[in-house]
Formats: structure tokens, sequence, C-alpha cells
């Protein structure tokens, strides 16, 4: 093994293909033009290539594939949401996962793992068994359990958690599952690169050419592209990209960091999250607990992290899993969250024809990659939004119709 | 720590502080029309840049305006609103 990998090292004829083409030159005009080259982005050029013939489709990437909060979520996967429309359209997504492996022939290291999301408090039973009835009306597996259930599936835990927050049941959801998040950017980005979709790294757009309420073209800093179809998928940079096409949202950047420990042996099968304690936790794997917290408390465009932060969450781990107390905390990041008011994401036609947003992913964006990749791509081909993503219109905000996902997409409510 | 100046107390630490959004002009509810008012409740200035905002010290129950660089977390001056 490491003789193989110095040859290949050392080797200037590399026996692996490139996972996808990078042509030279941007060229003047393209069918579609997508902004961002996350996962959203890459699977909308994929399922627009796949399932719509669309294939004369440039992909533009401020920075490197998968580096936004594609690469920097917690890659917890589920469907145990709250309203009946955000139910459907998670669960279409969980089915789309299950064999994303086999479809673009790459291993996303999918594993299905469960999810408790502990109650510690009468309130948040009373939510879990609203999520409950909800998920098991629209045929999704989740139920309430109770702590022994609990305590049978993760013997660690302390239930009592030091004594201030006692753990009095859970919402189980058995489709809950993790994956390997920059393997799904690249495996989205391999496959539609391969049907013809042109990607674009270090290319940042500086201005959209809107003219009689039409988009007609981007401009980047890599020269001006025509195009009567431009799907905006960059999360924490969307209030950037609305400005440049003159339209308000709701949407406002929040920090929301991460970090993992040092690896361990395999001992945390399931994924557990806490809304009073406000963490999430599960274990790669790599072995290392990946872990997260609520959102950062103020407005700020900016991935620093703090030490504010893994003080917060580790007094939080540690309530959870005393035995924690001698393990390292290695790498700590953060990503920029676009969050709405509702904590449902913004999909489909603006103001400005031919320009479709893909946005308000805040902190539940990873998970709804494939099925926002392959609704996004409809409402590109078609110019109208499939039914599924109907109650996330931006449009619902000026018509008071908002879709209330907090009680399923937040901790700390 | 981070440090916030509050108009009253002076600098404190910023976790003695809660933020409250983006300050926003109130149309007239009487008068203006369901799109402004949405508009108002909804929508928000979400691009980067140099924003007045609303901060409230805690313990001493004061808000304030403070503008700040939403990139980089700069405050650049404190005061009470009206008193610009």
């Amino acid at each position: 093994m490491p003789y193989r990998l110095i040859k290949f090292a050392f080797s200037k004829q590399h026996p692996e293909a490139a996972f996808f083409r990078q042509p030279a030159q941007i060229r003047d005009s393209y069918d579609a033009v997508i902004i961002g080259g996350g996962g959203h982005g890459l699977a909308a050029a994929y399922y627009l290539a796949r399932d719509h013939g669309i294939t004369n489709v440039a992909v533009l990437e401020r920075g490197y594939l998968g580096g936004g909060n594609t690469g920097r979520n917690t890659t917890i996967i589920r469907s145990n949401y709250l309203t009946p429309e955000g139910v459907a359209f998670y669960d279409a997504s969980v089915k789309i996962w299950e064999n994303l492996s086999q479809e673009l022939d790459l291993n996303l290291f999918y594993s299905n793992r469960g999810h408790f999301t502990l109650a510690h408090t009468e309130s948040a039973m009373r939510t879990m068994r609203w999520r409950a009835e909800v998920n098991k009306q629209m045929g999704v597996k989740s139920e309430v359990l109770g702590p022994d259930d609990i305590q049978q599936a993760c013997p660690q835990i302390d239930l009592s958690c030091a004594g201030h927050a006692p753990i009095l049941g859970a919402l189980y959801h058995a489709p809950g599952s993790v994956a390997r998040h920059d393997g799904v950017a690249w495996g989205y980005g391999r496959a539609a690169s391969q049907m013809g979709v042109e990607i674009f790294q270090n290319t940042e757009v500086t201005g959209l050419d809107i003219r009689g309420g039409r988009i007609h073209g981007v401009q980047t800093n890599r020269g001006n592209i025509k195009t009567g179809k431009v799907l905006s998928a960059v999360a924490g940079f969307t209030p950037r990209i609305t400005q440049m096409a003159g339209i308000r949202t709701p949407i406002v950047i929040h920090p929301l960091q991460a970090c993992v420990t040092e690896p361990m042996k395999p001992w945390l099968n399931t994924i557990l999250v806490s809304g009073s304690l406000h963490v999430y936790v599960s274990q790669s794997s790599r072995g290392e607990l990946v872990m997260g917290a609520a959102l950062d408390p103020y407005e700020l465009h900016s991935t620093r992290s703090t030490l504010d932060f893994v003080e917060g969450l580790s007094s939080h781990i540690l309530d959870m899993f005393p035995f924690l107390s001698g393990i390292k905390v290695v790498r700590q990041w953060a990503g920029m969250a676009d969050m709405t008011p509702d904590f449902a994401p913004i999909m489909g036609r603006t103001p400005v024809a031919g320009f479709y947003l893909d946005a308000g992913w805040g902190t539940w964006g990873f998970k709804a990659t494939p099925i926002s990749g392959k609704t996004m791509a409809e409402t590109m081909a078609r110019d109208q939004e499939p039914e599924l993503i109907d109650a996330f219109r931006l449009s619902r905000f000026r018509e008071f119709e908002l879709t209330g996902e907090k009680g399923a997409a937040a901790v700390g409510h | 720590m981070k440090l916030l100046k509050c108009p009253v107390n002076g600098l404190r630490p910023i976790d003695e502080f809660a933020y409250g959004g983006e300050l926003r002009e109130m149309p007239d509810p009487q008068s203006c029309s369901d799109g402004e008012w949405a508009d108002y409740v909804f929508n928000r200035t979400g691009a980067p840049g140099v924003k007045p905002e609303w901060w409230y010290h805690i313990p001493s129950g004061t808000w304030f305006v403070a503008e700040r660089n939403t990139v980089t977390d700069m405050v650049e001056r404190t005061y009470f609103r009206g008193e610009a």
C-alpha cells in the first residue's frame, strides 16, 4: 500500500481519472447557469441533464466544489418534520438517498443509524407526540419512546443529564442516517459533468444582467455569460445574490458552528439530538464524534469559530456522557446559515423571470440535497414549481402563509 | 470575551446582551398596503455591511442601537434611538 501510494504521488500519468472536466474557457452563453457548486447546485445540474435533457449548463463556484455548507454540516439525514408539506418533501429526499451511492457510482458512506430527538420537558414531549402522529399519518416511521428504550439503544447515556435535565422520552425515527457530505457534491458533480455540464471553480458572480423584469445573463470575474435561466443555490451568500437581483427576502445569515473529537472505537450507534441541551451528536465511520449546537445568537457573515461555542457544547455533551471528559476536540468550524423566519426553505420562481432561488436552507439543507436538486431542475425546465415545493415559495411571506417548521428544524427553541 | 459598549453601563461582556435584529421603520398600519406590511414584518436587509441594529443590555434593561459591520463583527458606535 505505501509503495503504491508513493508511486501514485510521483506518477506523471495519474491512473485515476479526474472527477470532472475543467474547461479552460467559459463560453459566452449557456442554456442555464447555476450559481453555487455545492450539493444543491450540482444536484440541480445533474437532474437538469438526466431528467430534462438540458446539458448546456454552467455551474459557477466562487471557491471549490462542496467547500461551503455542503462540507460544513453534521451530515444528518432524516424526514421526521412537523408540517405535512415538510414531511412529504424530506421523505422524498430520504427515498433518493437510500440508493444514491449506486446511482452516482460512488460510496457515500450512507449509514442508517436511527435518530433520537430527546425530550427533557413536558412541552418537548408534546412536540414529539405531534411530530410522531404527523409522520405516521404520512407513512414515515417515527414513534415516541420512553427512557428505558433510549437507555437500551445507548447504554452510555446518563438519563438524568447530571440531574438538571432528566430525559423524559424521545422521538425515534428509524430512517435517520448519516452520509459523507463532500462525497455527495463530488458524486453529483462527476455525474453531471459526464452528461456535459461544465463546472467552473474560483469563479465568482459579480452581477446579474436583468432587463425588463427578466434575466439575460450573469457577470463573473472571468467574463460575462448570456443565459435565460439562472439558479441561485448559494446558501449563506444568498443575500448578496438577491441584492444583485433587487429582490427582498426574509433571509438573514447566522453562523452555525460544529466540531469533531479525536477518533474513538465505535460506541455510539445512533444519532442523538437534544433540543433542550442544544446539541446533536453522531459518530462518524472514522470514529470521531461529530457535534453541533444552536445558531450563533446574532447575524454575521463569517465562518469564524469561537471558544464560547466549544465550551457550551462540551458542557452539554458531558451532561449526557460524563465519560467523555478526557476526550479532545480536534477541529471546529462554522458555516453561514441562511435563516428564514419559519425554518422552511425558499424555493422556486422569483419576481425576476428566469431567475430561480434555492435558498433559506439555514441549518436543515444537507438532507434535502437530492430532492431540492430534482425539484429545482423541474422548476427551471418547466418554469413552474412541482406541487411538492409549493409550500416553500417566496411569495408565502407576502401571502402570510408560512410553513412553520421550527419545532422540527431547530435546536434551542 | 467580546465586549459591547452599552450607552449607560459602558463596555460589558457580550453575553450580557441580547440581539434585537435590524432597526426598521414601521409603516403606518392604518394606511399602508398589505404588501408594505408583509415587507415590514418579514423582509430584512440580509446583505453584508454596516447596519443599525437593536441591542438589549439584559441586567439593566437598556435597549439601544449599535451600528455594526456584519462581516467583520466590529461595532462602529452605539447610541440611544433618536440620538444619532
